[in-house]
């Protein structure tokens, strides 16, 4: 699903945010990206979500090269096969639930009602059909999150990634997110975790821990 | 496959930003409006005077010819012969003639107002058919007739009225005119086609030789003819009204006068129009403004959308479209606006409303095409920002 090879990136040509990072996560899996902040867990989720290009190295995603992808491929790659969960959420103000979901939709060439109806179906699977009407600001961090999942979801993308997911929200919300991405992944969904909570991560199947740009322990390897 | 958005889409995400910052969208939008309501007003109205002009002339007709005396060649005040009005008539594409005669007598409420305070009104002598043929109408009383041009009565024009503090006509209204006392019988409208008239105190023509010692000379002689020989007629009225001296005489075309007053307040109406052009170029420059701003604060969005898979092409089109749609709003309510305010200002007029049609056209294309040029570069700046930056922005 996602293979990374000799993947650098510098910022300004000084900074090392990923110093020639290679791993490899399998179709289906549930992995961890984990370490402090400044260890290039970020840069990593830009990488492998075809938001950034690496300086150098290899990035496949899906079996597509992201090199060799224009912007409109690239796009295409994102609004198919990859879903983004964020810690701010982001969701639209004044906008109910159900369209933020269907929002998500826009970019796939699905026609509004095909959005909509998959929009409140995804809604469904987070938990929150009775919050369908709901605007984002009457709505707890948890189910703004699962909102966000669902969003990232309703598109039935192969590759789901979190970035802190659980960051903005207290731990009972934070289980609650938490057990719904692992339901995802039980569903056939490959799920990427970025945190700086060992514990979240250590709860995962796989961990890759990182620091100062590079992967330090990934636990896949140690099971090989 | 390569996801494009439907035409629907592109609104719906084009008004986001109007619909979450209602406010700013309206008063940027008022910016346009304001530019685009001044120009179709100042059309509109323009355009409203112009058709009240061609009511007035199809109704006064443009077939009226005036015949004065002009100046001899060592300057001094020329006068027409006493036969002139005699002998213009005899022309045969001439369907009417009427006269006024200066008398030189001046006109006072009373026999109490200093000398000097003539307000400026002139006493003539008229042919009882002048009305019909300068289509001049009566304000209130009645116009001289047989009788009443042997006797002291007199009708006055509207500003010579007004002048004299004279409101109605009636048999105990009198005037005083060279020393004599005059009955105003009558009081006249506004005449468009012969404005001297307005300050006019007119009395019958042997009532003016009678008491007033009215040399019978006539100082404008009005004519009418038949249309397509008006040039005709025009070229022989000098030498028909004065024969020994056609230089003497100045021939005018009163409906000429008119339109040539319109062309003049035309003239102004072009400048008017560029006041409102700036004011347009002022409202574009606002939403220029709103649409920098709100690509600089919806970074965030953006950076999402393009998570979401917006294409760099896509992420422009939204902000393009809310830049059209702003302006587009903007534009329709000017338009409105602007038609409002002509509708209102000729109906105060009385005039005929017209709209040209082809001002609401331009002025939603000069919207339209001011709110293209203001997108334009918010858009790109949109488009051209890298998603991750865009993410990290708080």
């Amino acid at each position: 699903m996602i293979l990374l090879e000799k993947v650098s990136k510098l910022y300004g040509g000084s900074v090392t945010a990923l110093d020639s990072v290679t791993t490899h996560i399998e179709r289906g899996e549930l992995a961890a990206i984990v370490g402090p902040s400044g260890s290039g867990k970020s840069t990593m989720l830009n990488i492998v979500g075809t938001l950034d290009r690496p300086t150098s190295g290899t990035v496949r995603i899906d079996g597509q090269d992201v090199a060799r992808l224009s912007d409109r491929r690239l796009s295409e790659l994102r609004a198919t096969r990859i879903g983004f969960v964020f810690q701010q959420f982001h969701l639209a103000a004044g906008t109910s639930a159900l369209d933020n979901v269907a929002d998500g939709l826009l970019y796939t060439g699905m026609r509004r009602p095909e959005r909509r109806s998959k929009a409140a179906e995804a809604l469904e699977r987070v938990g929150l059909a009775h919050r369908v009407g709901h605007d984002p600001h009457e709505l707890s961090g948890g189910e703004k999150q699962r909102v966000a999942i669902a969003r990232a979801v309703a598109g039935r993308p192969p590759l789901l990634l979190a970035d802190e997911p659980t960051g903005a929200l207290d731990s009972q919300s934070g289980a609650g997110v938490m057990a719904l991405l692992r339901d995802l992944h039980a569903g056939g969904t490959t799920v990427v975790v970025i945190t700086h909570d060992r514990e979240i991560a250590d709860s995962l199947p796989r961990q890759i821990r990182m620091r100062d740009g590079r992967i330090v322990e990934d636990t896949a390897a140690v099971l090989r | 496959m390569s996801a494009r958005l439907s035409p629907g889409d592109v609104v719906r995400v084009g008004g986001v930003g109007l619909r979450t910052r209602p406010m700013r969208a309206f008063l940027s939008a008022l910016g346009i409006a304001i530019g685009i309501a001044a120009m179709v007003a100042v059309v509109g109205i323009s355009s409203s005077s112009g058709a009240e002009l061609d009511r007035t002339l199809s109704a006064l007709g443009t077939n009226l010819l005036t015949v004065s005396p002009g100046r001899t060649i060592l300057g001094e005040d020329a006068e027409l012969p006493l036969e002139s009005e005699a002998m213009i008539a005899r022309i045969t594409a001439v369907e009417a003639v009427s006269a006024i005669g200066r008398v030189d007598a001046k006109v006072y409420r009373s026999e109490h107002i200093p000398e000097a305070q003539t307000n400026g009104i002139a006493a003539y002598a008229a042919r009882t058919d002048l009305l019909a043929i300068t289509g001049a109408a009566l304000r209130g009383g009645t116009w001289l007739n047989p009788a009443t041009e042997r006797f002291p009565s007199v009708v006055l024009g509207s500003a010579a009225a007004e002048r004299l503090g004279i409101g109605s006509a009636g048999a105990d209204t009198q005037v005083v005119i060279g020393g004599v006392r005059f009955t105003v019988i009558g009081i006249l409208a506004p005449v468009a086609l012969a404005s001297e008239l307005d300050s006019a105190a007119l009395m019958g023509w042997p009532a003016a030789t009678r008491w007033l010692d009215f040399d019978e000379h006539p100082t404008t002689v009005y004519t009418r003819s038949v249309e397509a020989q008006l040039s005709t007629v025009r070229d022989k009225l000098a030498a028909t009204a004065n024969p020994e001296a056609p230089n003497e005489v100045d021939v005018s075309r009163p409906s000429d006068a008119l339109a040539a007053k319109q062309a003049t307040s035309q003239a102004f109406a072009g400048l008017l129009l560029g006041v409102g052009a700036v004011a347009l170029l002022v409202g574009g420059v606002g939403v220029a403004n709103t649409m920098v701003i709100s690509v600089l604060e919806r970074r965030p969005e953006i950076g999402l959308r393009r998570a979401l898979g917006a294409t760099r092409g896509q992420i422009r089109t939204q902000f393009l479209a809310e830049s059209l749609l702003l302006s587009a709003l903007g534009g329709a309510g000017g338009v409105l606006l602007g038609a409002a305010v002509t509708t209102g200002y000729a109906a105060y007029k009385t005039w005929p409303v017209v709209v040209p049609p082809w001002a609401l056209a331009g002025g939603v294309a000069a919207t339209l095409l001011i709110g293209a040029v203001a997108g334009l570069y918010p858009a790109a700046k949109a488009a051209r920002l890298s998603p991750t930056e865009a993410l990290q922005t708080p």
